[in-house]
């Protein structure tokens, strides 16, 4: 077992890539993810990887779509605007089935919004990353040891669906130093045939696009594309479960949120209240499979994000809205405390829960 | 930027298009009414405010990191197009709202916190030089760059940027006044020591003077 270390989110993230055997990472400074770039800036030159500054977002994705049509294991990171600005390419990457990492350490919004942590961007990356029928597989570190596991876990599930794969984290998780296990990526590297490596007539010649004329090819490769999406959402939903067992209330968060709620758990649990936590770890695919096993037994869920209601969406279509689902919210950078997480957990223990 | 405003009369209808970057808050500080643009997207902005109403006097107030990396294109065809709008670009070198990253205008060898071994002109490249390469679009009509490191300099830039103003009044087209400015915080000097950094490394490598001045040229129409 390795030693613990003590490490910020961002920086974290950045040594889990390299571990992970991301040798080439383009970005754009942005707060409050730009750790990465300059940890990328220090590390890569030394191993012989590549760091380099894109002149903005959009190059940095589109330099990313080159490295992975290369074959190149290759990750950005940015965080809200910049993400935004990168959609086009997130649909590029998608439409030509190239799997590469991109990391949002999410702040508030809209617009420039603020610095401060925020989740939402979680429509942008479970629906609408951009433009076109895709999807990219979503994961929600909320711990710094899970910003490590998670990127490793990212690349290998990029390259394994052909897919990118987003890293939604949040100001909080990225900024925060926690003791950490730092641990090599063993799985082996998948071959990529496919990849742009040069015609010598030993293959057929590969050609990464995404433009299809014919309408029939391209409704067949999105049907491929599709039937990929229902084995991930079959095999891959991944989420935690605290407390669950006995419980009345189920409140469900991701990230940041997911540590507020544990200690609402605590002082709800002294109230005599039962109370669980069901985590999202993959956002996309939404673990629909618990969510729905908890509703048999629960009386009420309660959203607890830092956006105006976004996740809760899936949480009813995950129960088919059995069960009354109640927010409990805050955003622009605000992050709900323990204290408002439980009147909220009154309020569900009154209607019931 | 505001004296000229103030003597040139047009504060009334004077609109400013603020960018990212320190100069993010700008809005707060120019004293006529103002819009926030996406990062690099200034020129678009001001180019929508302008056509909107041609009469306004719309300007554009940018970092190096704004203007020269993520809004180049927007630089260049905002110039290009021959719009008739007065860009002030600072020029300091670094990339100050985010913490002290390399920018586009970065001197070779200078350390920043994405350059931390020295900008390295064969991996990165070499720094932009705006006023030069403006100078080779049709559509600028006035490109000078200056400088605010002492008060002699200081005096050259409010006239340079006065001109650009009086260029908008006279319909002349896109006017760009390039400002090399020190930023003692990450530049980790004092600021006395970034103002001596301004005349001994800036100007050598980004010379003073005008780039262009279309109609100094042609004569005046
Ligand atoms: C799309 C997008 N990407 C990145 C950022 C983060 N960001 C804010 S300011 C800035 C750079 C500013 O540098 P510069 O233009 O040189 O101005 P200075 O701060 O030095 O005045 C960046 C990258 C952002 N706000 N939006």
């Amino acid at each position: 077992m390795a030693d613990k270390v003590l490490m910020k989110g961002n920086e974290a993230l950045a040594e889990a890539a390299i571990l992970a055997g991301c040798r080439h990472y383009f970005g754009y400074p942005i707060t409050p993810q730009t750790e990465v770039a300059e940890y990328m800036a220090k590390k890569m030159p030394k191993i012989g990887g590549v760091f380099l500054q894109a002149e903005s977002e959009i190059a940095a994705i589109n330099m990313v779509i080159g490295a992975a049509a290369a074959g190149k294991r290759v990750m950005t990171s940015s965080s809200s605007p910049g993400v935004a600005l990168k959609s086009e390419g997130l649909s590029y990457l998608a439409g030509c089935d190239l799997p590469a990492l991109i990391v949002n350490v999410q702040r508030g919004g809209p617009g420039l919004g603020g610095i401060q942590p925020g989740q939402a961007d979680y429509f942008h990356a479970t629906r609408g990353a951009g433009h076109g029928d895709f999807h990219m597989i979503v994961t929600a570190p909320a711990t710094v040891q899970e910003m490590i596991d998670l990127v490793g876990k990212s690349f290998d599930l990029a390259d394994k669906y052909r897919m990118p794969a987003m890293l939604l984290a949040d100001g909080t998780i990225g900024q925060m130093m926690e003791p950490v296990t730092l641990t090599e990526n063993t799985s082996a590297p998948i071959e990529k045939p496919w990849a742009v490596t040069g015609y010598d007539g030993s293959r057929p010649r590969n050609v990464v696009n995404s433009l299809f004329i014919q309408p029939e090819d391209l409704e067949n490769l999105v049907m491929e594309r599709y039937a990929r999406y229902a084995k991930i959402e079959a095999e891959e939903q991944m989420a935690e479960e605290y407390m669950t067992e006995d419980a009345d209330i189920i409140l469900v968060a991701y990230g940041v949120a997911a540590r507020v709620c544990r200690n609402a758990i605590k002082a709800a649990r002294e109230k005599g209240l039962k109370v669980g936590l069901i985590r999202p770890i993959t956002l996309w695919p939404f673990p629909k499979k618990v969510m729905s096993a908890a509703a048999e037994k629960a009386k009420a869920f309660i959203s607890v994000e830092l956006s105006m209601g976004q996740m809760i969406e899936d949480i009813e279509l995950a129960i088919r809205c059995r069960r009354p689902v109640l927010l409990c919210n805050r955003t622009g950078g605000m992050i709900p405390t323990p204290a408002e997480v439980l009147a909220k957990i009154d309020e569900a223990a009154k209607i019931g829960g | 930027m505001a004296e000229c405003i103030d003597e040139l009369g047009i504060q009334s209808k004077t609109i400013g298009i603020a960018s990212v970057g320190c100069s993010v808050f700008s809005y707060n500080y120019f004293n006529c009414d103002m819009v926030q643009a996406a990062h690099g997207r200034a020129p678009a902005v001001a180019t929508g405010v302008k056509r909107a109403d041609p009469s306004k006097i719309v300007f554009t107030y940018q970092g190096d990191g704004d203007l020269a990396a993520i809004g180049t294109a927007e630089t260049v065809h905002s110039a290009a197009r021959g719009e008739n709008i007065t860009v002030i670009f600072v020029n300091n070198a670094i990339y100050g709202m985010t913490g002290g990253q390399m920018a586009p205008t970065t001197l070779p060898g200078q350390v920043t916190q994405t350059s931390p071994y020295g900008r390295d002109v064969q991996t990165v490249g070499y720094p932009v030089k705006v006023c030069e390469m403006l100078s080779q679009v049709d559509g600028a009509a006035y490109l000078e760059r200056v400088a605010v490191n002492n008060v002699k300099n200081l005096m050259a830039a409010k006239k340079a940027i006065k001109k650009a103003f009086q260029n908008q009044i006279d319909g002349k087209g896109f006017s760009l006044v390039e400002v090399l400015s020190a930023c003692p915080t990450y530049w980790s000097m004092t600021p006395e020591k970034a103002l001596e950094r301004v005349a001994s490394e800036m100007i050598p490598y980004y010379p003073l003077g005008v780039y262009k001045d279309k109609y100094a040229e042609e004569g005046t129409k």
